[in-house]
């Protein structure tokens, strides 16, 4: 398939992880930012193509792995009232809440239902105008233009049934939280594509300048990833600290004019909490004043929800990158992706169930070299 | 006497699966993964408990004076019922059929119920009723007898269907994974994820540029010839709900032995792969019906795969992998980039991501 089997190219991938193993003179921790990116490092098990030196932590860009508990509470609350639609996209609807998840709501009766956009919520409210029709509009940077354009079209079309319960998160600020705690283990940064698809990477280079920390936008396929760690080394022996960009056959370093456009019309700022991690200052939307009427926390009152994560779970140290899955002891055993404590077991995303999934829980017999 | 009664009695209403996992059935537990596998060894297993059903094959095996049968059950459930490649009507013979080739069984006779739900067009069920013909006359079967009941509007979606089927084994062959060795080859008759991609676009109305067709076909003749050529097949399935990857991990475990696979070997289709690009699933989890995963002796590897190509079905046949003595219980494939990672069965159903 073109513009996917070129980046995932046997020859490609042997040729740059030998310029890694070249040019790598000491150990070096870099982080994935976004969960896609993890997925595809243990997917196609990039790590054991690297030098020991190099050491993958995997970030918190997880937007199913960082929704915090009550949020996610809210949208069960929601969900369970009558006449109500709860829309998602598919992904959320396992997460687990401090009770239940949308998709025991749904074998409980409550109506829930997976769309693949947030446009398809809102033709669901024009076709039942007696429901009320409510989006989880999760996610980052990436699916923020898509649900702000719902609430334009909603208003637009004159829908009094339709809004979104906000939940969106921004990159960012979640680096400089990781880079400006005491714990940091981080040398250098794999940004996310797509985000940056949407806004460029012109905000990220204040932040390896004030943190002197490289960051290189990156791709998702295991070419792409290859060429953004050998990037990111050679910063880190070069001494350099500046923002690089791999991915520059989708992003340019001021991003989607229409996209960045259409999130400032519909969204503001605001401090958010994050699943794991904590609240961080300026790190996600709300919507603006004037599209309030479409938002499901004023039209719903759930009131305050205030919940504790299980405490054998470690998500937070995870999504920080200070523990990798497989250190926690819950993990494989009484956190499983059917029975999950927290987040990140939850979406193929999310590191843990990434682990999990690809068998990082098994130790294979030396001798398993496939021979095909 | 008493009190032992009681105790037993109890015992037989203690639900195995814990409470904290799940007080109700999800989606999932038919989805033909963990939560699936879970019901049927904790719950079904250990209830129904005999030596037939303990075997796990796809249909029960049972002699009858000189005569070995198979002997097993469907139901079909999809939705929508009628699919770019065919309908609920010509999958519901197509899965029996292949349920009772894939145990080795010449398949005879098959028996269908039709669950109604009230307002159905007429129309729609002589079209599904009209596909049954032909697929029960391609595959050489007899539709022998049947139920039919109605349920209210709403209480039902449209019309489910039950296939039970019914096939004698000829002397000599032994199908089932407890036969498989070290050194079997892994053949799969052509491409993966085609049917449960086109249901998954047709019921989302996903509109691809080129139109993704089930592959819904009945495999007794393909699995018939090669039984001919070699005599040397351990292992067959059908990989339908949970896909290759599923398929394979039980395979793995009930034999207590490794399998190894090559991610490039697999075939897919490239509109298939594109759309799975999309909805961020992968192939290898997804559902096919009108495939065949064949283990049998390396020896034996030319003859199968000649008699395999020239057949309709098996035009694209191809080895994906072999089975190992090392990692019993585990998949472990060599992804296209050189790399290794260990396949696991699929946990809940698939679903969309995010981003």
């Amino acid at each position: 398939m073109k513009f996917v089997d070129e980046y995932r190219d046997i020859k490609s991938v042997k040729v740059l992880s030998k310029q890694i193993e070249e040019i790598v003179t000491r150990p070096w921790s870099i982080m994935e930012i976004c969960g896609g990116q993890t997925h595809t490092i243990l997917k196609y098990g990039i790590e054991e193509l690297l030098p020991k030196q190099i050491t993958l932590l995997h970030g918190p860009g997880c937007p199913v792995c960082v929704t915090p508990l009550e949020q996610i509470d809210k949208a069960i609350a929601i969900a369970s009232r009558s006449g109500v639609i709860f829309t998602s996209f598919g992904d959320m609807l396992r997460v687990p809440g401090s009770k239940d998840d949308l998709l025991s709501m749904k074998a409980n009766g409550s109506d829930v239902r997976m769309v693949y956009s947030p446009l398809d919520a809102v033709k669901i409210a024009e076709e039942n105008k007696d429901k009320k029709v409510v989006f989880f509009a999760v996610g980052f940077e990436t699916t923020a233009p898509v649900n702000a354009i719902s609430v334009v079209e909603a208003k637009r079309r004159g829908l009094k049934n339709f809004s979104i319960l906000c939940s969106h998160v921004l990159v960012p600020p979640a680096i400089e939280a990781l880079l400006s705690s005491e714990d940091c283990m981080i040398q250098g940064f794999l940004a996310a594509g797509h985000v940056c698809t949407v806004m460029g990477y012109e905000q990220y280079i204040p932040l390896a300048e004030k943190y002197r920390t490289p960051i290189v936008v990156t791709g998702f396929e295991p070419v792409d990833i290859l060429q953004g760690i050998l990037m990111s080394v050679k910063q880190l022996e070069e001494g350099r600290f500046e923002v690089e960009n791999q991915y520059n056959r989708v992003v340019t370093k001021s991003g989607n004019q229409s996209a960045k456009k259409v999130l400032d019309t519909v969204f503001d700022t605001i401090d958010r909490k994050w699943r794991g991690i904590g609240t961080i200052p300026k790190s996600g939307y709300a919507l603006k004043k004037s599209f309030q009427d479409f938002d499901s926390e004023k039209i719903f009152d759930v009131g305050t929800i205030e919940q504790n994560e299980s405490p054998l779970c470690i998500a937070g140290e995870v999504l920080k990158g200070t523990k990798k899955p497989n250190e926690c002891s819950a993990f494989g055993v009484l956190c499983k992706p059917e029975i999950p404590l927290g987040a990140p077991m939850v979406s193929t995303e999310g590191a843990c169930a990434a682990y999990f999934h690809y068998g990082k829980n098994k130790s294979l017999n030396a001798n398993s070299e496939i021979r095909v | 006497m008493n009190e032992e009664i009681k105790i037993n009695l109890t015992a037989g209403f203690i639900c195995p699966i814990p409470k904290s996992e799940y007080d109700k059935i999800l989606l999932a537990h038919g989805g033909g993964g963990s939560l699936s596998h879970q019901l049927i060894s904790k719950m079904f297993l250990p209830q129904f408990d005999n030596e037939l059903l303990n075997a796990q094959h796809d249909s029960a095996i049972f002699t009858v004076g000189k005569n070995k049968f198979a002997f097993t059950t469907d139901s079909y459930v999809i939705q929508p019922i009628f699919f770019p490649g065919g309908d609920i009507g010509e999958l519901a013979v197509n899965g029996t059929i292949n349920d009772l080739a894939v145990s080795g069984a010449k398949p005879l006779y098959i028996t269908t119920a039709f669950i109604i739900e009230e307002g159905l067009p007429i129309d729609n069920l002589w079209k599904i009723v009209l596909s049954m013909k032909e697929a029960a006359k391609k595959a050489g079967v007899l539709i022998v007898t049947g139920d039919t009941k109605v349920v209210e509007r709403g209480k039902g979606d449209k019309i489910f269907i039950n296939t039970s089927g019914i096939g004698i084994v000829e002397e000599g062959i032994d199908i089932s994974p407890k036969n498989c060795r070290e050194g079997d080859v892994i053949i799969i008759n052509g491409s993966i994820a085609d049917h449960g991609i086109a249901i998954m676009s047709a019921r989302e109305r996903l509109a691809f540029e080129t139109e993704i067709i089930s592959d819904t076909a009945p495999l007794n003749d393909l699995i018939r010839s090669v039984l001919s050529a070699s005599k040397n097949v351990h292992v067959m399935r059908d990989p339908t709900r949970g896909g290759v990857a599923s398929t394979l991990k039980e395979i793995a475990m009930t034999a207590q032995m490794g399998i190894e696979i090559d991610e490039a070997k697999i075939p897919i289709k490239e509109e298939v792969k594109g759309a799975c690009e999309i909805l961020g699933f992968d192939p290898l989890y997804i559902a096919n019906e009108g495939k065949v995963i064949i283990f049998a002796a390396k020896e034996d590897e030319k003859k199968i795969l000649s008699v395999m190509r020239a057949h309709q079905f098996g035009k694209e046949s191809i080895v994906i992998g072999k089975v190992v003595k090392e990692h019993p219980g585990t998949v472990v494939m060599k992804t296209i980039i050189g790399s290794t990672r260990v396949v696991e069965m699929i946990t809940g159903e698939q679903l969309p991501r995010i981003c």
